[in-house]
């Protein structure tokens, strides 16, 4: 690619990123607030005072929508405009529009939860926004897309970068999910009846479910590791080769998987052992991708006992690691029928959440928010704190759900000598206490790291201004990402 | 290397990497999801299975505001244990007026698929208003408020049963005119309740499973 001379006055436009991680990091730990409230509702029932807005059935959707969409969602627009513009030596493409997805996303969010409060409920899982609202985020995201592909349209290196690739795949595969599951029929500006009944709105949605999973919170924050890993190791990508099988084989099979979801229920059988027999394979892809992730560290480890921030990131791949394995594990139709319906999912899905997605993010933002402000971080040791403190959580919290999860099922199957069942279904519910105060403390250890990043970060940020970068002059094939 | 050669295109040009990524992940659903959507069998209901009343719609609605399925699952697996608990496993046609469908994917609570007639309207009023006073060691919510407030408090129960008519319920004009009459008096409770007695008893307790 021939270089050419940067003569103009151009900056990255990173105040908006500033402003998606803060608002990222207020979601994390207003959702994660509401996490712990509900861990709570589920040992002393009453803590919902009788009050609609308070009771386990709204809230549960609260925190599962304010991790995914407000925490999580927030932290990818904001990595992937830092990151798209330094892989393509541009500042980013309409920053107007750049401004207005933040914005307008961040008063979805907002306004999403107060109607989850209010009981506007589409009753899909991770989808339960009402149809004005599913208009709304289909608009947003596209806005989103014009920024980053127009970014990318325009940029000054000739090669993609594979984190823009990961981040791409979560903007159309998402885009393609949400417009899919979300055809329903309106009734009222609060109420809608979706396109599809019983068995076929199942299989739609978790066509959706699942993938929304893949394309965003394991494509999407994988995006993420291929940019802020090798920076913050000082490290290239570990194989270019295996990042690209990786990607499509992923990209590919992850699509398949959905019907796990739905083993041994009412829809076709083929599709349930198809969905299976993808999920055993899409942990090839997965592990690669992990393995290209370490392996990029592996000559950095020193860099682990002073670098918080890689820390969390290494820590993460590790957990990726473990819940891609689990994941395809309990989608095996023998071992399906154990964990199907328990705690163990909602433990996968923590594994995931915490483990993964928050400690990927964490470690990004630890990296990042100094460098947006020029500032040194507030304090390393608070930091470590986090550390330990995350790691703590996340174990303790994955233990309980194993625990209550594995014991659901088994004793829910168990039958005696005379095939009559063991135990009702209200001994074994009355067996969970134990389990569940085990993780509304974890989930309370996990809060209170996420709350001394959030004081640490906001102090780091408090009265700087974001630093004006601007692109490096020269565009070359050497040029550093 | 070929296969390099061609990543090189595809990594080079914006427009090809959008539309590698659109046909790539799209292969899976339109080979296993898109067949199922045209898939007769499944959207053809077993004998017995009706429309819900308006009173039982209103009721389901209600169970979809509260979040029930986020704990109540409706699906019984074809397992024996599950069957011995339940009642006759869940088929696919039982579920043709369900939208959004309600299978659910975790029982914190127990499966709900065939609770329709084995409680009796009071025991399930006075489990709603507080589940402890019936089931002392449960940990499902207390929904007081849904005695005091009308079943259709929204007032649009008859644009509910068109906009289900529009995707092929069979309501006829006079079930759609009758329906706010049908709801006259009735509260939010009773409708959860009537939508309760009305699960899965399109497949008899004394059928074989």
């Amino acid at each position: 690619m021939v270089s050419e001379e940067n003569t103009t006055t151009e900056y990255y436009h990173d105040r908006v990123v500033t402003t998606l991680v803060m608002c990222s990091i207020a979601w994390a730990v207003a959702a994660m607030a509401v996490g712990v409230y509900v861990a709570a509702e589920l040992v002393w029932p009453s803590l919902d005072f009788g009050q609609p807005w308070l009771s386990f059935g709204r809230l549960r959707p609260l925190h599962t929508n304010g991790i995914v969409f407000g925490f999580g969602v927030s932290a990818l627009m904001g990595t992937a405009f830092y990151s798209v513009q330094r892989t393509c030596h541009i500042p980013l493409f309409l920053p107007k529009l750049a401004w207005f997805t933040a914005i307008a996303w961040q008063l979805g969010v907002l306004l999403g939860g107060l109607s989850l409060l209010a009981g506007m409920n589409a009753g899909k899982e991770y989808a339960e926004l009402e149809w004005p609202f599913d208009i709304a985020i289909a608009v947003v995201w596209v806005c989103f897309a014009i920024v980053f592909f127009g970014t990318i349209a325009r940029r000054r290196i000739k090669p993609i970068y594979v984190s823009n690739w990961f981040y791409g795949g979560l903007i159309i595969v998402i885009a393609m999910l949400h417009i899919g599951n979300s055809l329903a029929i309106p009734v009222t500006l609060f109420k809608s009846y979706t396109l599809f009944a019983g068995a076929q709105d199942a299989i739609l949605q978790w066509w959706y479910g699942h993938n929304a999973v893949g394309f965003l919170l394991t494509g999407g924050f994988l995006g993420m590791m291929y940019y802020f890993l090798p920076k913050q190791a000082e490290r290239p990508i570990w194989s270019y080769r295996l990042s690209i099988v990786a990607f499509w084989a992923f990209t590919y099979s992850y699509i398949w998987a959905g019907p796990h979801h739905l083993h041994f229920n009412a829809i076709p059988d083929w599709v349930q052992s198809l969905g299976m027999v993808m999920s055993l394979i899409l942990l090839a892809p997965s592990w690669a991708t992990m393995i290209n992730g370490i392996m990029t560290v592996s000559s950095a480890w020193e860099k682990l006992r002073t670098d918080p921030a890689l820390k969390f990131i290494v820590l993460s791949l590790a957990f990726y690691g473990l819940a891609t394995f689990e994941g395809p594990m309990m989608a095996i139709k023998s071992v399906n029928i154990v964990s199907h319906f328990t705690d163990w999912t909602i433990g996968h899905v923590h594994s995931g959440a915490l483990g993964w997605n928050a400690l990927i993010t964490f470690g990004t933002f630890y990296f990042l928010v100094p460098r947006l402000v020029g500032k040194e971080l507030h304090s390393v040791k608070l930091a470590n704190i986090h550390f330990w403190l995350a790691l703590a959580g996340t174990m303790l919290y994955v233990l309980a759900m194993w625990g209550a999860g594995v014991s659901q099922g088994l004793l829910w199957l168990s039958l005696d000598e005379i095939g009559e069942l063991r135990y009702s279904f209200r001994d074994i519910m009355a067996s969970m206490p134990p389990y569940y105060l085990l993780r509304l403390f974890a989930g309370l250890i996990f809060l209170g790291g996420t709350v001394l990043m959030a004081f640490n970060l906001f102090k780091t940020i408090a009265g700087a201004k974001t630093v004006q970068v601007r692109p490096p002059a020269v565009h070359g094939a050497g040029a550093s990402l | 290397m070929s296969g390099l050669g061609l990543h090189k295109k595809l990594e080079e040009h914006t427009g090809l990497l959008i539309f590698g990524i659109l046909f790539v992940s799209s292969i899976g659903g339109l080979v296993q999801v898109l067949p199922s959507l045209f898939q007769e069998s499944l959207q053809t209901a077993t004998e017995n299975t009706t429309v819900y009343s308006p009173l039982e719609l209103m009721g389901r609605d209600i169970y979809v505001r509260e979040g029930c399925s986020v704990c109540h699952s409706q699906q019984i697996r074809p397992l024996l244990a599950e069957v011995e608990r339940y009642g006759p496993y869940s088929r696919a046609g039982e579920f043709v007026y369900d939208r959004p469908f309600l299978w659910g994917s975790k029982r914190t609570g127990p499966d709900l698929h065939r609770i329709g007639g084995k409680y009796s309207d009071e025991w399930h009023r006075l489990h709603m208003i507080n589940p402890r006073d019936v089931v002392p060691r449960s940990i499902m919510p207390a929904y007081p408020w849904l005695a005091e407030r009308e079943a259709n408090g929204s007032g649009d129960i008859d644009k509910r049963l068109s906009a289900l008519r529009k995707l092929g319920h069979p309501y006829s004009d006079e079930d759609i005119a009758n329906a706010g009459a049908a709801l006259e008096g009735k509260t939010e409770l009773d409708a959860v309740v009537a939508y309760l007695q009305k699960l899965g008893t399109a497949y008899g307790h004394g059928d074989t499973p």
